[in-house]
C-alpha cells in the first residue's frame, strides 16, 4: 500500500515522465487499467495498483481547437491509449484543425518550462484507423 | 410510503433577481436575497415562514450560512450541495425528501452570481488538474466542444444543426421581455461568429451575465392557502457520471439517460406526455444530447431532430421558451432559472411565449462538464 507521507501517485507518474515514459496503473485485483494515477483503484478500492509503462501509441477519440486572443490556435484532444485508458493531451507537429478523430498518434514528452512540469503530448504516425 | 412521492411537495413561489449587469458592488448575496424576497412575495409567505434553506453559488462557498445570516433566517434544515448548474434540481429532490419527512415545511432554494461584473475567472476559478491543465482547454467550453465534435463524427451532426439550437433560443428570447438578447440571429451569424473552441463559436456558448433566482416549496396542504396555484413536483431524478471530462466514457451520452428515467418513473409519465421542456443549454450541443438522453429521439438523431426550426416558436416541441442560457440569461449556474421558466409555463404566466395547455413541464439541469444531470418534472393541479 502506498505511504502517502513518502510518495504520491502524481510524484511517481512525474518521475516516469522525466525518464521519457508514459506510466499508468493496473489493478491486479480485477485486472483493470487505471488512469489518472491514484492511491487506490476505482471500483475495487484496492491498494494493489501496479505501475506499468505504455508503449505510447493511441487513437484520437475527440478533438477541439482553442482560440486564445493574440495566440496561435491550440489543439486539445482526448487520446485513447492502446493499453486501455483515455487521457487529455495535445497533438503537435500538425495544423491543429488537421487533427482528426481516429488518427493514430504517438506519445512524446513535452519538456515544459519554469512554471510547468514536463507533460505528455502526441504526434501523428500516419494511417487513420 | 417509501421514497419520493409524486406531488408530495409543490412550488408556490418563483422569482428572478435583477438580471443582466448589476451595479458595481452588488453582491451575489444581494441578488439571492432579492430573489428570495420576490419569491416569498409571489406566494404571500414571509421570511418568518422559512424553515428550510438550500443555497449553492461559486462566489459564496458556504451558501446556506451566508444567506441565513443576510436574511436572519434560522433554518431547521439546510443543504449546500454544489454540483454545478444542476445543483438546484438536486436541491428540489433533497427539499422534497426533507418536507416529506417533516424536517422542514417551507423551503427556499436560492442562487446569485455577479460573474459579468467581476469576470468569469474571478467568479468561478477553476481547480488545477495536473492531467488536464497543461493542455489549456478553455473549460468548461472545450469539454462540451469535444462532446460536439464526437457527436458530429459519430452521427453526422452538423455545425448548422448546432446553430439551429442557438437560433431557436433567440427566437424564443425575442418573446421574453426579460431576455438579455434583443436582436434576431441567423444560422450564418452563428457559424461566422468568433471561434472559441472548435466547433463552437461564441454564439454556440451561453451568455455571461449577472443574476439569480429563488423558488419556494412547501406541502400540498399549505400550498392550497397561498396566492398562486401550486405547481407540483411530480418526479425528480439525479445522477453523477464523472468530474473531469477525461473520465466520461462516451462523449455522446450523458447521465441524463439515468436521471430522466428516474424522474419519469417517479412521475408515472412518459416523455411524450410532457408539454414543454426546459433543457440546460450551456452550449448548443447540450439540448441535442438531452433530447436524446431523455427519450425525445433516438441516440444520434438530436441534430436532425432540432433542424428546420423544430424547437423554435411554432415548432413541433417547445424547448427553452425563455430563450435559454444562450439568449435569455446565464448567470453561471443557470439551473434555477431553467426551473423557473418551467414553473411559469405550468402556471400559464408566460405571455407571448406561453405554451397552450401546459400542464406538465420538464426542467433538466446539467453541471460541471456534462458531469451532473438532474431532472425535475412539474405539473399543474390537473396532473395530481
Amino acid at each position: 500500500m502506498i505511504d502517502l507521507t513518502k510518495e504520491s501517485p502524481l510524484g511517481v507518474y512525474s518521475q516516469y515522465l522525466k525518464n521519457g515514459q508514459l506510466a499508468y496503473q493496473f489493478c491486479t485485483d480485477d485486472n483493470s487499467v487505471c488512469f489518472y494515477p491514484r492511491a487506490f483503484a476505482p471500483s475495487t478500492g484496492s491498494p494493489n495498483l501496479e505501475w506499468r509503462v505504455s508503449k505510447g501509441l493511441g487513437t484520437v477519440y475527440t478533438t477541439t481547437v482553442v482560440h486564445y486572443k493574440g495566440e496561435a490556435p491550440l489543439n486539445v484532444a482526448m487520446i485513447d491509449v492502446d493499453e486501455g485508458f483515455r487521457m487529455m493531451s495535445r497533438v503537435e507537429d500538425i495544423d491543429p484543425m488537421a487533427v482528426k478523430i481516429g488518427m493514430r498518434v504517438q506519445f512524446k514528452v513535452h519538456p515544459g518550462n519554469e512554471k510547468q512540469a514536463p507533460y505528455p503530448i502526441f504526434t501523428p504516425i500516419g494511417d487513420i484507423k | 410510503m417509501s421514497g419520493l412521492v409524486k406531488g408530495s411537495v409543490a412550488v408556490v413561489g418563483a422569482a428572478e433577481s435583477d438580471l443582466g449587469q448589476v451595479a458595481s458592488g452588488s453582491s451575489p448575496l444581494d441578488l439571492m436575497a432579492q430573489a428570495t424576497i420576490r419569491a416569498l412575495d409571489d406566494c404571500g409567505l414571509t421570511l418568518k415562514d422559512v424553515d428550510g434553506l438550500f443555497v449553492a453559488a461559486t462566489q459564496v462557498r458556504m451558501g446556506p450560512m451566508a444567506l441565513a445570516e443576510y436574511l436572519r433566517i434560522k433554518p431547521k434544515y439546510f443543504d449546500g450541495t454544489i454540483i454545478g448548474g444542476s445543483s438546484f434540481m438536486s436541491h428540489v429532490a433533497h427539499a422534497q425528501a426533507a418536507i416529506q419527512l417533516g424536517l422542514c415545511e417551507v423551503a427556499v432554494i436560492a442562487y446569485g452570481s455577479t460573474q459579468r461584473s467581476v469576470s468569469r475567472a474571478a467568479a468561478s476559478p477553476r481547480e488545477f488538474n495536473p492531467y488536464e491543465s497543461p493542455y489549456r482547454p478553455i473549460l468548461p467550453i472545450s469539454a462540451y466542444a469535444m462532446a460536439a465534435a464526437r457527436h458530429m463524427h459519430q452521427y453526422g451532426t452538423t455545425r448548422e444543426q448546432l446553430a439551429e439550437v442557438a437560433v431557436a433560443a433567440r427566437k424564443w428570447a425575442l418573446l421574453n421581455p426579460k431576455a438579455w438578447e434583443k436582436e434576431p440571429l441567423t444560422i450564418e451569424q452563428v457559424l461566422n461568429a468568433r471561434m472559441v473552441s472548435y466547433p463552437f463559436t461564441v454564439r454556440d456558448c451561453c451568455l455571461v451575465v449577472d443574476g439569480g433566482g429563488a423558488i419556494v416549496l412547501t406541502t400540498p396542504a399549505r400550498a392550497k392557502s397561498l396566492k398562486k396555484k401550486p405547481v407540483y413536483v411530480l418526479g425528480v431524478g439525479e445522477s453523477l457520471s464523472h468530474a473531469n471530462i477525461s473520465s466520461l466514457p462516451d462523449f455522446t451520452v450523458s447521465a441524463a439517460s439515468e436521471s430522466g428515467p428516474i424522474a419519469f418513473k417517479r412521475a408515472g409519465l412518459k416523455p411524450n406526455e410532457v408539454n414543454m421542456l426546459s433543457l440546460y443549454d450551456a452550449f448548443t450541443i447540450t439540448p441535442i444530447l438531452f433530447l436524446e438522453d431523455l427519450g425525445y429521439c433516438p441516440k444520434g438523431e438530436g441534430g436532425r431532430f432540432v433542424a428546420d426550426g423544430a424547437i423554435a416558436p411554432g415548432g413541433k416541441l417547445a424547448v427553452n421558451t425563455s430563450g435559454g442560457g444562450l439568449s435569455y440569461c446565464h448567470p453561471g449556474m443557470y439551473g434555477l432559472l431553467v426551473m423557473i421558466e418551467a414553473i411559469r409555463q405550468v402556471r400559464g404566466e408566460c405571455g407571448a411565449r406561453q405554451v397552450p395547455q401546459c400542464d406538465i413541464a420538464l426542467a433538466h439541469g446539467n453541471g460541471g462538464v456534462l458531469s451532473s444531470q438532474c431532472t425535475v418534472i412539474f405539473g399543474s393541479e390537473n396532473t395530481i
